[in-house]
Parts: C-alpha cells; sequence; structure tokens
C-alpha cells in the first residue's frame, strides 16, 4: 500500500511518502493507525490526537472502521485549511 | 470547471470567459478570497498552501456536482491556487452563474463553504515567530454545516 503524509503530519513523521505491504493483523484504518504509532518517535506524535488527523483511503474521507488493503492509497493529514 | 493552479488568475477574464455565447444567464455571482497580513493578532508575511493534488482534483469535482443538484446553474467555475502567496495575493475565485440571481447566490456560498471543509488544501504562515500551520476554524465547519441536507 501507499502511504501518504500532509502538512504538519509529514513534518512530523518526517516522509511525504512511502510504501509498505500490509501488516499482519492490520484490517482497517485504525489498525494501521495503530501500527504506525507503534514505529514510535515521529509517527506516535504525528497520530495521537485523532481528533485532529483526518484519514482519506484511495482519496474519499473516510473513518476510522473503513476497511484497508494492499493496493490501497491511504493518507493522513490535519482537518483541511483552504480557501 | 476546476482549475488547480499556481499562477494567478484574473477575475473579469475568468467570468466572461465562463458565461460567453449562454445567453440563459441572467446572473452570475463569484467570490474572491485574498491572503490577509493578519491572523489571530499576529502579522502574515506570506502564506504557502499545500494540497493532494489526485484527492483536491476529486473532492473539487463532487463539491461542484453537488452544487449543480441543488440549483439550476448554468456554469461553475473553482480556481484554486497553491504554493507561496503573499498579502493582496487570490487564493480562490469561485463563480456560479444561473438564469436567477437566488441559485447564483446560493450556489456561489455553498461552494466557497464546502470547499472550505472538504477540499485537501493546508496553509502554512509565514509570521515574525517563524512558520505556523494554521487551525481549522469552528466556525468554517459551521458555515459548512448549513448546507448539510437533513
Amino acid at each position: 500500500m501507499q502511504l501518504l503524509y500532509f502538512a504538519w503530519i509529514r513534518e512530523r513523521t518526517g516522509v511525504a511518502e512511502e510504501q509498505m505491504a500490509l501488516p499482519d493483523g492490520v484490517a482497517d484504518v485504525g489498525g494501521l493507525v495503530e501500527h504506525l504509532k507503534a514505529r514510535g518517535g515521529g509517527y506516535q506524535e504525528a497520530l495521537s490526537d485523532l481528533s485532529v488527523v483526518r484519514v482519506a483511503v484511495n482519496q474519499e474521507y473516510v473513518g476510522l472502521d473503513h476497511p484497508v488493503g494492499d493496493g490501497d492509497e491511504v493518507a493522513f493529514f490535519p482537518p483541511v485549511t483552504g480557501g | 470547471m476546476i482549475r488547480v493552479q499556481t499562477e494567478d488568475f484574473d477575475p473579469g477574464r475568468e467570468l466572461d470567459a465562463l458565461v460567453a455565447g449562454n445567453t440563459r444567464i441572467g446572473g452570475i455571482v463569484s467570490f474572491v478570497g485574498l491572503v490577509r497580513d493578519f491572523a489571530d493578532g499576529h502579522g502574515v508575511e506570506a502564506l504557502t498552501l499545500e494540497h493532494y493534488p489526485a484527492m483536491t482534483e476529486r473532492q473539487l469535482a463532487d463539491i461542484e456536482a453537488e452544487a449543480h443538484r441543488r440549483w439550476p446553474l448554468d456554469a461553475t467555475l473553482i480556481v484554486h491556487r497553491h504554493g507561496r502567496l503573499e498579502p493582496g495575493d487570490r487564493i480562490v475565485l469561485v463563480i456560479a452563474a444561473s438564469a436567477h440571481r437566488e441559485a447564483a447566490f446560493e450556489a456561489c456560498h455553498f461552494l466557497i463553504d464546502w470547499l472550505k471543509t472538504k477540499a485537501p488544501f493546508w496553509k502554512a504562515e509565514a509570521t515574525p515567530d517563524g512558520e505556523k500551520w494554521v487551525a481549522a476554524r469552528d466556525s468554517d465547519d459551521a458555515a459548512a454545516e448549513r448546507w448539510r441536507k437533513a
């Protein structure tokens, strides 16, 4: 799967994008978030407060219970501030 | 129509081009968003807008399609810039054109309110104290919520 990070979440993880095989036991967005937080460091910091994290799977907003698969593009970003 | 670009735009030319040749149109409403030189009690020297290109295109297309479902519109245009912008620079243009003014006013208002809470853009402000990511505003969520259908 392709993971993307934007704005201050990108600054905390230290990467804009990365490829990752679907980790064992991860079936939904919530599981993926826990897996990434367990890496510690900037990932833990970026995803510690989910009230300020939005998630999109294949460019559509989703909740933590949305399923994720190996071919998905999953993006993590703060609430949007355009316009 | 939707465009996401770094270059500036000319609102008058965009408006003329959008409605050219359509004599059914009786009213056009446009909104232009600019970079302010202040925010929450501090000065702003510049803004840098980051976005998520693939999702931006999809979200803006969805927002525009929703406006056309809700109102009888003859033409709409959304132009949004990204990259580094300075106070006074134009950020966003929204135009709605219809046979009657009410649909044009409401659709233009809807488009900018929904864009602000759904399109994946993020602003970083250059301030005297360094760069700050702009936090989302509850008032923007409330503005978008008004258009939510029961």
